[in-house]
């Protein structure tokens, strides 16, 4: 038994290392809460592995600072020496341990505490295999973070991009660390524009393999896709509807980049607005209300929104001649879309309540913003030394992450909705 | 494929050097010269018709030139490329079971979907300068490849020249 959980964790080391994302922690916030991670009690090495893997998890949010726990492995039933870790600087503990379930695989029990009220704030067991270490890791720090923080972890969470090398583009899925990625689609021709359906079982994206953009969605239990737009001239841009029904898109079949509306297999097509020039980039409002879209109707690229049922658009950026790629965050409250400044293309984050703004980043080459489903960070692709890669930038810009692959570029980010 | 099959001389296009290489062009291809070529005796010229289908496929043929070119953030078919929209509007004419494919390109800046509906203009315009000289609506596709495959990749004015572009490319109505 012991060789085979030797072996099994042997399996996770080799996949990290074949999962060529690397994360790397570029910035965090200014109010980091304590917190220790103790060793889990069991097996040492399975343990560590589980264990190293919440701690990133937690870090990397930006939000918690790690006090050192290391060689205190202590199981989630043991009592807990509050003083010790006050005096450690943590405010909270996570506890726990791994043993062996009655079918071989593993189980993996955790508590949360309270240091300063000396209080337990719940705890969890899973049942899990070797392959399941990681996924077991992700939702145990989930716990932990909305525990302390009140909104929902999104480290079980999957984001998908494309990664282009020499005359391949693959879309890839990750976890939102960068780990366990896996490839659904290898093509020569290009990729872009991937989303995910809301229940996180589809991908819709556009492909350029019929020497024209065409809008697929693409199973990814299955691995099956089907043609969900290939109508005369170009089609792409697809963006799902909150209730998974149906894609708005892009098509110019009737002469310019128009949008309209049509179900998820490609039928029912309806224009939702018409215009002399550019309209694009159609993104719901969380609501499913209203759309959001990139139009050059006014004499330059800028933002504006429109009733889903189709209506009077009303524009929305007013600042500068380049605002596109509008994407509302989970509570509608606030729009990511990338602004040109001074002809940098950067990350820009619209209140649209007050509609003030602010530039989240410093670089030049910002694309495709996409949000974590609690609003927190907005993931995107940039350039850097001349490769795309990707990067995450929390809403207060304050956070900030670089997720890269080596010898390739990284593009076209679309985080997954949260795990129920 | 169906559109790489009457894709002219472009052996010939790229050893003038006078063209970005089209983006469907095998690159394993390109070596066309031979270390004896200048001793080989030039070939008499033969009169040929510049509008046939042979003109697709002849160097010489206004046809075997088939990028337009535009400014930044314009769609506007500038005057130098107006006899090459025309010729390829009078083949289209001359040979109603031809078709085109237009594939217009953007340049790297800015977004993708956008430079995709970017392109898409140019595209359309080639289009309609060609219906506006007689082509059959049926005859024509424009599509776009927005950013996507940039025949040239630096980040300077001279490359996004380039990649600013409107590509036609023939087939015979069969293959479609």
């Amino acid at each position: 038994m012991k060789l085979r959980h030797l072996l099994g964790f042997l399996a996770v080391v080799a996949t990290a290392a074949h999962a060529q994302l690397t994360v790397e922690i570029t910035g965090a916030g200014a109010n980091r809460m304590p917190i220790a991670i103790a060793d889990f009690a069991g097996e040492r090495i399975v343990s560590q592995a589980l264990t190293s893997v919440v701690r990133a998890d937690l870090e990397r949010s930006g939000l918690f600072t790690l006090v050192d726990a290391a060689g205190q492995a202590q199981t989630d039933t043991a009592a807990v020496n509050f003083g010790d870790w006050k005096a450690r600087g943590a405010d909270a503990l996570v506890v726990g341990s791994v043993g062996t379930a009655a079918d071989g695989r593993y189980e993996s029990r955790f508590r949360l505490y309270d240091i300063q009220k000396q209080a337990s704030l719940g705890g969890q067991g899973f049942v899990h295999t070797t392959g399941q270490l990681r996924a077991t890791a992700h939702r145990i720090a989930d716990f932990v973070y909305e525990k302390l923080t009140g909104e929902p972890g999104i480290f079980a969470t999957r984001i998908a991009y494309v990664v282009k090398s020499t005359g391949r583009f693959e879309l890839q899925i990750a976890d939102a660390d960068g780990g366990n990625a896996q490839t659904a689609l290898a093509s020569r021709e290009p990729i872009i524009s991937p989303t995910w359906s809301p229940d996180g079982t589809k991908l819709a994206y556009v492909s350029f393999e019929a020497k024209k953009p065409v809008v697929y969605v693409h199973d990814l239990a299955s691995g099956r896709r089907h043609v969900a737009a290939n109508f005369k001239g170009s089609n792409s841009a697809p963006a799902w509807s909150p209730d998974g029904k149906r894609l708005a898109v892009v098509l110019t079949k009737d002469g310019n980049s128009q949008l309209y509306l049509l179900n998820a297999d490609g039928s029912g097509v309806t224009r939702i607005a018409t215009s002399a020039g550019i309209d694009t980039e159609p993104q719901f409002s969380p609501d499913g209300q209203a759309i959001y879209f990139t139009s050059d109707r006014g004499g330059s690229p800028q933002i504006y929104r429109i009733p889903a049922v189709g209506g009077e658009a009303q524009r929305i950026t007013f600042e500068g001649n380049y605002n596109v790629t509008p994407r509302p965050s989970p509570d509608g409250k606030s729009l990511a879309y990338i602004s040109r400044n001074s002809g940098r293309f950067q990350l820009t984050l619209m209140d649209l309540a007050s509609k003030q703004t602010q530039i989240l980043t410093d670089s030049a080459k910002d694309e495709s913003p996409s949000f974590a489903p609690n609003g927190r960070m907005i993931i995107y692709a940039t350039e850097i030394g001349n490769r795309g890669v990707l990067a995450a930038v929390s809403s207060d810009g304050r956070v900030k992450q670089r997720l890269s692959v080596q010898a390739a570029d990284v593009r076209e980010p679309s985080w997954g909705p949260l795990i129920k | 494929m169906r559109y790489a099959i009457v894709l002219f001389a472009a052996l010939l296009l790229s050893a003038c050097g006078s063209q970005p290489p089209a983006p469907e062009q095998n690159p394993a291809g390109v070596e066309d010269r031979t270390p004896h070529a200048a001793t080989q005796p030039v070939p008499e010229a033969q009169p040929f018709d510049a509008f046939s289908i042979a003109g697709l496929k002849d160097p010489r043929s206004i046809l075997s030139k088939r990028s337009v070119y535009f400014d930044y953030d314009a769609y506007v078919i500038k005057d130098e490329f107006r006899p090459l929209v025309e010729a390829h509007a009078k083949f289209l004419v001359s040979n109603p079971g031809f078709k085109v494919l237009i594939q217009g390109n953007a340049d790297e800046r800015g977004s993708r979907e956008y430079n995709l509906a970017l392109g898409q203009k140019r595209a359309d315009a080639v289009k309609k300068a060609l219906l506006l000289l007689g082509a059959h609506e049926d005859q024509i596709e424009s599509v776009s490849l927005g950013k996507e495959k940039p025949v040239c990749t630096e980040s300077t004015e001279e490359c996004w020249a380039k990649n600013r572009r409107s590509d036609i490319l023939h087939s015979a109505a069969h293959e479609f």
